[in-house]
């Protein structure tokens, strides 16, 4: 029971309760919370991945930037409350009933499937990468040499976004 | 360090209960979140898997993904609000009606 062991259960009982809170919260704002939490324990998990560049624009773009947004648009809209009743009866036991099955099934392949996994890695157990492995400078020149077209065509994603984000909010002229 | 298959595993799990979240609730917002939860928990296996295979391309990903999440939110959030303009609820269950 290393520390790591020890650490990475704590976060991932931290990620998965978060996770539940979301699915179970009548509140949507405590689902919006909850879901802040999660991104708060990946962002954890990736710094213990020798991942900081991805690890603190996880905390920027996503709990500071996306979520943000999502409470706005919660407050706006009044959403927070939710009524109880369903049109479906049968929806949310098929649905509880066949996510088991899935998790069933992803747990049978990863035990079964422990060993090829981890092949054509590598890493060796306990060797240290590289200093500037996840270092923004390393990442930015790879950004900017070898993945430079993907990085203009985001560029204009998301100038197409904002505009499309104008012109549905923008209501019609009477 | 930790074997790759307790990432992998984490990540189905937070995978299932993002997908079980699209499935059960009604709330438009909720169901949002629940997908990005599902983005998520990939990110989570490429960046676990970029440090595996010592390769930065897991991480480059992992931003170019982030990227069109939050274009995906901004479009997404957009169409929830005007919808929320001409139905005065953004439970899903309503949003029955091709005619809007």
């Amino acid at each position: 029971m290393t520390l790591g062991l020890i650490l990475f259960f704590i976060l991932a009982a931290v990620a998965v309760i978060s996770a539940l809170g979301i699915l179970f919260s009548r509140n949507a704002v405590y689902s919006a919370l909850c879901l802040i939490i999660n991104f708060g324990a990946v962002a954890i998990f990736y710094l213990s991945l020798d991942a900081p560049f991805i690890a603190i624009s996880q905390v920027t773009v996503y709990a500071g930037a996306i979520m943000v947004l999502f409470l706005f648009v919660i407050m706006l809209l009044g959403a927070e409350q939710l009524r109880v009743g369903q049109t479906l009866v049968w929806q949310q036991p098929l649905a509880i009933f066949l996510s088991i099955i899935l998790l069933a099934e992803a747990g049978y392949l990863l035990f079964t499937q422990r060993g090829a996994l981890a092949a054509g890695g590598t890493l060796q157990a306990g060797a240290a990468l590289a200093a500037t492995f996840g270092s923004p400078t390393t990442i930015g020149s790879a950004l900017f040499n070898e993945y430079l077209l993907p990085f203009e065509v985001t560029s204009i994603l998301l100038l197409v976004a904002m505009v499309g984000a104008i012109v549905l909010t923008k209501g019609e002229k009477k | 360090m930790l074997p790759v298959y307790y990432y992998v595993g984490l990540s189905a799990i937070l995978f299932t209960l993002g997908a079980l979240g699209v499935l059960i609730r009604r709330n438009a917002i909720v169901i949002f979140m629940s997908i990005e939860l599902m983005l998520n928990s990939a990110n989570l296996v490429f960046v676990a898997y970029a440090r595996y295979y010592q390769s930065l391309r897991g991480q480059i990903f992992v931003f170019f993904v982030m990227t069109v999440a939050a274009a995906e939110v901004a479009v997404g959030l957009a169409l929830i609000v005007a919808i929320f303009r001409t139905k005065h609820s953004i439970d899903v269950d309503q949003m029955s009606n091709l005619k809007g």
